[in-house]
């Protein structure tokens, strides 16, 4: 069969699905959605089916995206627009299979939004919601919307047409159409993609390898997960571009073990795309050989280091290496290598397929195309999402993220992960792209993104992203395997209030001396978040060094919890609840924690009736109350004033 | 061996056949090892799962005794596709004709068949040896150790010839010696039928040289051998015997007939540094030193001439080796032992051995030579046979596979091979002194595969009594898969497991080694309750 | 081979092409600290203390992985350059026992030179170091993680050198730490004992049991198999108690086994070395003088015809030694019968 006949039969098919008679139901069934239970609205939907007697499509489609409105369940009636309904539960399911299937009631209050084509009053359309609006889907095209273990799905929505038009060009092309595209490395760094290619292409030698570095290791951060769950081929497309435009004739996906969803659909991937020539040898009749492998990792979150990843795959410890050499000239086992991250290969599919003209009309200046984040933390709408690059940290935190829940005040938003930095208010109008959120004291990173509030200690971010470093730190070079320690101790009797003042010079010095000192890049940045923390943050150091106070509550050591005499209603809750028994109290008694066994827990806080509100969490302060139990007076003695 | 140690890592290729090089001689393990890590290909034929093995490219896990079939295969190969060296054939070789007709009696069905490697990684060896330039091949006991032992050495070098790898850096044929100073003591005429540097005995102008020399009348027929000595001992031929440093009691085949040759002599004359099973025997023991304790050389297994010095005085009234000999050939009335140092001796030596010619003391001080080094300019000779062989033209030998002497059988169903360990040396005289060996190995271990363990009801660490047609040795068992199931190993350095009572005395006709690699054995399980 | 010309300090320096940047220092006799690189083996850059400027190049690369390129041009003492080797040793003595004076490798430890170079006389970070038992398992050295700074020489060594790979590193972080399959004690490892590892400990994480240290030092050649491996012996109070391998010869290059290395003083030394001349009396064998021992063999070798007398000579002693056996085997008991264990 001609890829021309394979693309024929799967458009047919595509549209016969879309146009059938029968409703079809599609379910976000990647690990978010699976973990918000979407297995089990599945069999839910089954179930009403099979009840009803009615015939549906049912496909397992990958995240869409609003992953804090999920389960997410898609109905399309034959004829009706497709609605998305959001925290679809087991219990829901057969109101939505008899309210809209058998009835037609769409269930507007159920539904988050329509998709594509027709409107239905009341229902928005979900691409013109806040959250997707700004939002440009190139990498994420297909993610939600086809089945991503069935190859003619994606090759119905003009997959592998990209690799089409590569063979028809010459390698040098086809580098020289990624160059103008303007991509730049989405794992973080930024490198032009095409620069490196040409440089792999260019060095000497018969056998060449690319990888595609699915190793997602940054606290936080789901994006190639779920861009592997939902549209493999994608990545698989993008990476045989690669092979063609660079000469290689062997890859590796090299993905972390706790991703098994992702490893399953890119095996049936693999399978597909052998049936189909796409894989192997003399690749649609081009002359291409090709062939790929999945590299399981096992979990450390050095190897997603190139030369780390590399020395992984060949078998030993995974640390990284120096450079030179390159791996564009000595890879994976000394041959040259082309690296690129999941998000990139996705791009350089739908590049080839669009051209760069489209690409490039995204983003900004140096910085074009689109990039995917994972938002989260605390924030309303978390989700996978992905923006036109040189889009504000606001529009993105505000729009998109719907702000902060219950009120709270923003405080920072993190980007990239262990490796990058806090940023503050103040920096909320920076556009997203390289060189700003370098400038800022972050990094753009793989894509995490997570928000932090004011009931977040700074100092207790900073320590456990270092916490992070050090134990993920390969423990090669001095400067990042003892210099993370110690800042890593700092940080911490910072935390428990043993800090000094000079130790935040002490951070600085030692900060600039891991990263002017080590090896790689994970301990050259490592000390990203202690540094913006401090850049934007030194007053919430200096709470913590100079009054012994925290100002957010977090740090158990500076914190204190009591009992307000005057508004105890002796109630014995709290002293049920401790589970240290540092409350003590009686019958109409004003209870009294004994701050030496305190274990600062908050179970006593969480108990006391909000009616009471008895409970009150200081820091670096102290309350007067009674030493003891006294009994509950009516009139409220001055003493015993609240602060 | 023909090369050096130091162009092992030129190699491209190397064929390690009846070695157990990381054990038996560690450093230049460590030497193939560093080369493969570089790329080198590494072909091992081995019966066991060596060391190198982890390292190799191909195992050929050989029968043990069928080398003859196994390279003779790889020749085969080799010719038939057209991967011969045609010009090293030409020019350098002769009778390549006949030995080719010969290789039609290596019929690869049958080689894979006789030897037990299937035929794909014969013609994978074969293929890697020929086609990866320079190749070397390291041998050792493995080789030579067999009743047809000169055919395996013949076969390694016709496989050499057939590639052109001779002459070359990181090519050659590298036996590689035992012992310290086996290279020397051959080189120096302790053979009984050369002279020093390797001059027949039977020559009548090389007998008038020395007998001009040493101003005496000597004897044109060859001696014999030690396993022959020992045989005539044996039948109170021999009366008298002088061994210097050497342990037969335990070193010999079929040792508990060397102990009762010894046991019958008129007079047994000992020098050693310790009082071995051998020196029990003795008349007389005289005191020898170590080689802390004296100056002297040493040649390698490289043919490299280095020196050994003396570092400490010998402990109470211990003298040197040279000096004791000397002395008794003094008092015997001979004028030619009036050495007063060992550099004394070395001018003497260079004086009769042309291929000693220019070494002298002096010139070691600067570091080894390797001989031949005939004149005192000359450089020493690191690489041998580069322009030339010693008899002019290479010759082509045509062999055919000869079974070993002993074939297991009903009664002794496994065969016995017998080898080395790191950890000892020889009869383990000077390294059982030393503690921290024995913790390493301290006993003798009979290693036997799980399943030949299996059928006789044998575990790890169970005492089993080894038996052949010559003997019986009780040692503790080590259930392992690093022998082939039918093949048990043991090594030959503990008195109280004297493997070599075991062994086989048949010998190579020609090289005069006993098969040490292969005799006929069963294995029982001792019951040590009644023990 | 292709020379090319760097700067380094001002100095113009030619090396082959292919040489790194610390050799080529180390060949203009510019000192550059490090501890983790070692001339037999591959570029590691882990101690970070051999970091240079280089002009056109970002940031301060490793001198030790860094191949020399022409008209390169290289400062190894610079204000930045300096901070961070102060900064990685700081770090390492905060994570490192302070008992120099008693110390196995006191005055031959690189971590102190460097220390000394830097002119480091005060600790600026506070100490970090864990507590690990000593490995004692194996009979001739011991492996104290305590000293231990991670530049894996021991583990390169047991790769790149001896290919054994008994050790690797293991765990992450500040947990990272050399460990044997398993994390098992290293006699339950594949270790071999050569040693090697223990000779390129640059700290006494590796040390030998054997902590006497000799007065001088005797070149000889191992008594053990046929490879000949050049060794000093060191030697203190009249006895052998060091064996160290010669780096400059071309059989072993310092390289040796463990019976090299561990396996001669004990036997040298050993309490059963035979000291007087013995001869049998009435099945017994006693103790007698030379002058009667050697009387008594030339009188007993004598009454022998050339048939019924035979000398067997030995693999273990010199050649001196072996020719005038044979001499006097040949010339003065007139017997062809001479051997040796060669066949063995």
């Amino acid at each position: 069969m001609t890829f021309a006949e394979i693309q024929s039969r799967a458009k047919a098919e595509w549209a016969a699905l879309e146009h059938g008679d029968k409703p079809r139901i599609l379910i976000g069934s990647a690990t978010c959605g699976r973990a918000a239970g979407a297995k089990a609205v599945l069999e839910a939907t089954n179930a009403a089916l099979a009840q009803h007697n009615l015939e549906a499509n049912i496909t397992e489609v990958g995240c869409i995206g609003p992953c804090y409105a999920e389960p997410l369940m898609d109905i399309i009636k034959p004829g009706r627009p497709r609605i998305c309904y959001s925290q679809v539960t087991p219990e829901i399911v057969p109101w939505l299979i008899e309210d809209y299937i058998i009835n037609d009631n769409p269930h507007s209050d159920l539904a988050l939004g329509t998709i594509g084509d027709g409107s239905l009053d009341g229902i928005p359309r979900l691409f013109d919601l806040p959250m997707l609006k700004p939002q440009v889907r190139i990498a994420l095209r297909n993610c939600g919307t086809i089945d991503p273990e069935e190859i003619n799905q994606y090759i119905a929505r003009d997959g592998y047409r990209g690799l089409v038009r590569a063979l028809s060009m010459t390698p040098e092309e086809v580098i020289e159409e990624i160059k103008k595209s303007g991509l730049r490395g989405r794992g973080g760094a930024g490198f032009p993609t095409g620069m490196k290619w040409e440089f792999c292409r260019k060095s000497p030698g018969t056998v060449k390898y690319i990888i595609c570095n699915a190793d997602e290791g940054d606290p936080g951060a789901f994006m190639d997960r779920s861009l592997l769950e939902g549209d493999p081929h994608a990545v698989l497309e993008g990476m045989l571009i690669s092979a063609y435009a660079i000469g290689a004739t062997e890859g590796y996906i090299y993905i972390r073990a706790e991703y098994p969803l992702a490893i399953d659909r890119l095996k049936i991937a693999l399978r597909q795309m052998t049936e189909y020539e796409l894989l192997g040898d003399n690749i649609l009749g081009s002359g291409l050989n090709f062939h790929l492998k999945i590299k399981e990792g096992a979990g450390a979150f050095v190897c997603g280091e190139e030369t780390a990843l590399m020395a992984s795959i060949e078998g030993k410890r995974g640390m990284p290496r120096s450079r030179p050499p390159f791996p564009a000239q000595s890879g994976l086992w000394g041959k040259p290598t082309n690296i690129n991250n999941v998000e990139t290969w996705a791009n350089v599919s739908a590049i080839m397929l669009r051209g760069t003209a489209w690409y490039a009309s995204y983003g900004s200046d140096k910085n074009k195309g689109t990039k995917t984040f994972a938002l989260a933390g605390k924030i309303n709408r978390t989700g996978l999402i992905e923006v036109p690059l040189g889009i504000s940290l606001k529009e993105i935190v505000y729009d998109i993220g719907d702000g902060i829940p219950d009120g709270k005040r923003f405080k920072a938003v993190q980007t990239g992960g262990p490796s990058g930095g806090c940023l503050p208010a103040s920096q909320l109008e920076r556009p997203v792209d390289y060189e700003s959120l370098t400038e800022a004291g972050s990094i753009m990173g793989s894509g995490g993104m997570v928000v932090i509030d004011e009931d977040t200690c700074i100092v207790d971010v900073a320590r456990y992203f270092l916490a992070f470093t050090q134990s993920e730190s390969c423990g090669k070079c001095v400067p990042c395997r003892l210099g993370t320690k110690q800042m890593l101790n700092i940080l911490e009797n910072i935390c428990q209030g043993k800090g000094k003042v000079e130790d935040i010079d002490l951070l600085l010095k030692v900060s600039q001396q891991i990263k002017a000192g080590s090896l790689c890049a994970l301990g050259g940045t490592a000390p990203n978040p202690v540094l913006t923390t401090i850049r934007y943050f030194q007053d919430e150091y200096e709470a913590h060094i100079k009054e012994k106070r925290c100002p957010a509550l977090v740090c158990p050591e500076l914190i204190s919890y009591y009992i307000l005499a005057d508004k105890c209603q002796g109630c014995g809750i709290c002293l049920r609840a401790c589970p240290t028994e540092a409350i003590t109290g009686g019958k109409r008694m004003v209870h009294v924690i004994d701050q030496s066994k305190c274990n600062k827990c908050s179970t006593c806080l969480n108990v006391c009736p909000d009616r009471f509100g008895a409970v009150v969490k200081v820091s670096g302060e102290e309350i007067k109350v009674p030493k003891k139990p006294v009994p509950i007076t009516v009139s409220k003695p001055d003493t015993y004033t609240q602060r | 061996m023909t090369n050096t140690i130091s162009d092992v890592g030129d190699a491209a290729g190397i064929l390690a056949i009846g070695t157990n090089t990381t054990e038996a001689h560690p450093v230049i393990g460590f030497e193939i090892k560093k080369a493969v890590r570089k790329g080198t290909k590494l072909i091992v034929a081995n019966p066991r799962e060596i060391e190198l093995v982890r390292h190799a490219d191909v195992w050929l896990r050989h029968r043990p005794g069928t080398d003859v079939t196994l390279l003779m295969g790889l020749c085969r190969v080799i010719v038939d596709e057209g991967l011969a060296d045609a010009s090293f054939i030409a020019e350098r070789t002769e009778n390549f004709d006949s030995f080719k007709e010969s290789l039609q009696n290596f019929d690869l069905d049958s080689v894979a068949q006789t030897t037990g490697v299937p035929r794909k990684k014969i013609d994978e060896a074969a293929r890697l040896y020929a086609t990866n330039a320079p190749a070397a091949i390291f041998y050792a006991m493995g080789i030579a150790q067999h009743s047809h032992g000169t055919d395996n050495v013949i076969a390694v070098a016709n496989l050499a010839m057939l590639t052109g790898n001779i002459g070359q850096p990181g090519s050659g044929v590298n036996p590689l010696r035992g012992q310290n100073n086996v290279q020397g003591a051959c080189d120096v005429g302790a053979l009984p039928n050369v002279y020093p540097g390797y001059q027949a005995v039977t020559s009548e102008a090389i007998q008038k040289k020395f007998e001009a020399a040493w101003d005496c009348s000597l004897s044109a027929k060859p001696g014999l051998t030690t396993t022959e000595i020992i045989d005539a001992a044996h039948r109170g031929q021999i009366k008298a015997v002088y061994i210097m440093g050497e342990n037969p009691v335990l070193s010999e085949p079929q040792a508990r007939h060397a102990e009762e040759a010894l046991r019958k002599l008129e007079f047994l004359l000992v020098q050693d540094i310790f009082l071995t099973e051998t020196a029990r025997l003795a008349h007389l023991v005289l005191p020898g030193v170590t080689f802390a304790e004296k100056d002297g050389t040493f040649t390698n297994t490289e043919r490299r001439v280095q020196r050994v010095r003396k570092a400490i005085e010998p402990p109470g009234d211990a003298r040197p080796d040279w000096w004791i000999t000397c002395q008794i050939g003094r008092k015997m009335g001979d004028r030619g032992f009036t050495f007063t140092s060992p550099p004394r001796i070395m001018e003497e030596i260079a004086r009769l051995t042309p291929s000693y010619g220019g070494i002298t003391y002096r010139r070691l001080e600067k570091g080894g030579l390797q001989w031949p080094c005939p004149t005192t300019e000359h450089p020493g000779t690191p690489i041998l046979h580069t322009e030339k062989f010693t008899r002019g033209k290479g010759q082509f030998v045509p062999l055919e596979y000869k079974p070993s002497a002993e074939s297991p059988n009903n009664q002794y169903p496994l065969l016995l091979t017998t080898g080395r360990s790191l950890f000892q040396y020889h009869t383990g005289t000077m390294s059982r002194k030393v503690k921290g060996l024995n913790v390493f190995l301290g006993e003798e271990l009979v290693e036997i595969n799980p399943r030949d363990a299996s059928a006789l009801g044998i575990a790890d660490s169970d005492v089993v009594k080894v038996i052949s047609r010559r003997g019986e040795v009780t040692a503790k068992a080590k259930v392992t898969a690093v022998s082939p199931a039918g093949v048990v190993y043991m090594t030959f350095h503990f008195a109280e497991s004297p493997t070599n009572q075991l062994t086989n005395p048949a010998i190579d006709p020609i090289a005069k080694v006993p098969e040490f690699k292969v005799c006929a054995v069963r294995i029982e399980k001792k019951d040590t309750r009644l023990d | 081979m292709e020379t090319i010309k760097l700067t380094i300090n001002g100095v113009e320096v030619k090396v082959n092409r292919g040489t790194t940047v610390l050799e080529a220092a180390q060949a203009a006799n510019i000192y550059i600290p490090t501890l983790c690189a070692d001339p037999d083996l591959e570029p590691y850059g882990s101690c970070r203390l051999c970091v240079v400027e280089i002009e056109k190049i970002r940031g301060l690369p490793t001198a030790c992985t860094t191949p020399a390129t022409n008209g390169m041009v290289v400062h190894t003492e610079t204000p930045a350059v300096n901070e961070v080797r102060r900064t990685s040793v700081d770090l390492l003595i905060a994570n490192h026992p302070m008992d120099c004076l008693t110390c196995r490798q006191n005055q031959q430890c690189e971590l102190q030179q460097v220390t000394a170079h830097l002119g480091i006389t005060e600790r600026r970070f506070p100490r970090t170091d864990q507590a690990f038992p000593v490995d004692t398992s194996n009979p001739f050295f011991d492996l104290d993680r305590n000293y231990c700074i991670l530049c894996a020489k021991c583990v390169r060594t047991c790769d790149e050198i001896t290919g054994i790979n008994a050790i690797d590193l293991a765990f992450r972080g500040y947990s990272a730490r050399v460990a044997t399959f398993g994390d098992k004690p290293l006699i339950e490892s594949t270790c071999k004992s050569c040693g090697e590892c223990m000779v390129r400990c640059p700290v006494a994480a590796l040390t030998p049991k054997e902590t006497r240290r000799p007065i001088h030092e005797v070149k000889t050649t191992c008594p053990y198999c046929g490879v000949g491996c050049q060794m000093y012996l060191g030697i203190k109070d009249g006895q052998v108690i060091t064996v160290r391998g010669d780096r400059d010869n071309e059989v072993n290059g310092g390289h040796l086994c463990v019976k090299g290395r561990f396996g001669i003083a004990e036997f040298v030394h050993h309490p059963e070395r035979l000291t007087n001349p013995q001869i049998r009396k009435n099945g017994k064998l006693a103790e007698t003088t030379w002058d009667r021992a050697l009387d008594e063999a030339a009188a007993r070798l004598g009454q022998y015809a050339p048939n019924e007398v035979a000398v067997i000579a030995s693999a273990k002693c010199t050649n001196e030694e072996n020719y005038v056996l044979q001499k006097l085997g040949r010339a003065v008991l007139g017997t062809q019968n001479i051997d040796h264990c060669a066949r063995l």
